[in-house]
C-alpha cells in the first residue's frame, strides 16, 4: 500500500508541474491566480500522502489543514485585488503586456 | 477495504488528469475557469474521502480524531473551491475580459 501511495504522490507532482506551467504562462494576471489556486489545493493532499507515507498523518494533517486555509484567504485576497484592473487583457504574449502598456 | 480506497484515489487522479489537461488545452479564461473548479473540486474531495478510509483500518480514538480532521478538511475544500472559483471569474469578468470566439473580428487582429 506504500508503494501504492508512494507512486499517486509522484504523479500528482508531474500534474502539478503541467498545472504550473498555466500558472507561469498564463496570458492574463488571474490566470496565473487560477493555477496557483489549483496547485494549492493539491499541496493539501500532497501533504496528507506526505504524512501517510512516513506513519505521521497526525503531525501532517494540520498543517494540510493550515495549508487548505491559507490558500482560500490567498485566492480571495488575489482576486479582490485584480477585480478591478482594467488592463488584464494581454496585448502581446505572456510576460509583455504591462511594458507595452507604459509606452 | 483497500480496493475501495485504491478506487476512489485512482478515481481522483484521473479527474486531476482531465483538469490539468483542461487547464492547459482550453482557448480562454473562462472555459480554463469552468474546467479548473469542478475538477479540482471533486478529484480532491474523492483522494481525501480515500486517504481518511485508510485511515480507518483500525478503530481507536487516534485514528478517529485523524480521519474526522481529514474529513474536516474535506468539508472545507467542498465549501471554500468553488467560492474561491466564483471570485476568480468574478474578478476576470469585472475586468472585462472577452471571452473567446472562434471566428477573430478584425479588431481583435489588429490588437
Amino acid at each position: 500500500m506504500d508503494a501504492f501511495f508512494l507512486g499517486i504522490a509522484v504523479t500528482l507532482c508531474l500534474m502539478m508541474l503541467l498545472a504550473l506551467y498555466r500558472a507561469i504562462s498564463g496570458p492574463t494576471a488571474i490566470d496565473r491566480i487560477m493555477g496557483v489556486n489549483v496547485i494549492g489545493t493539491k499541496t493539501t493532499i500532497l501533504l496528507v500522502l506526505i504524512g501517510t507515507l512516513y506513519h505521521r498523518v497526525d503531525m501532517f494533517v494540520d498543517i494540510a489543514l493550515a495549508y487548505a486555509l491559507l490558500n482560500f484567504i490567498v485566492t480571495i485576497g488575489a482576486s479582490r485585488y485584480f477585480q478591478h484592473h482594467k488592463n488584464l487583457q494581454p496585448r502581446g504574449y505572456g510576460f509583455r503586456f504591462k511594458a507595452e502598456e507604459d509606452k | 477495504m483497500n480496493s475501495v480506497i485504491i478506487f476512489l484515489i485512482v478515481t481522483g487522479l484521473i479527474l486531476f488528469l482531465a483538469t490539468t489537461v483542461g487547464l492547459l488545452r482550453f482557448p480562454d479564461f473562462y472555459s480554463r475557469m469552468h474546467a479548473a473548479g469542478k475538477g479540482d473540486t471533486l478529484s480532491s474531495l474523492l483522494m481525501l474521502g480515500g486517504l481518511a478510509l485508510y485511515e480507518f483500518h483500525e478503530i481507536n480514538v487516534a485514528t478517529l480524531l485523524v480521519g474526522a480532521k481529514i474529513l474536516l478538511i474535506a468539508v472545507f475544500i467542498f465549501m471554500a473551491s468553488p467560492t474561491a472559483t466564483h471570485a476568480i471569474t468574478d474578478a476576470g469578468y469585472e475586468s472585462g475580459v472577452k471571452p473567446w470566439q472562434k471566428e477573430k473580428t478584425a479588431s481583435e487582429d489588429e490588437g
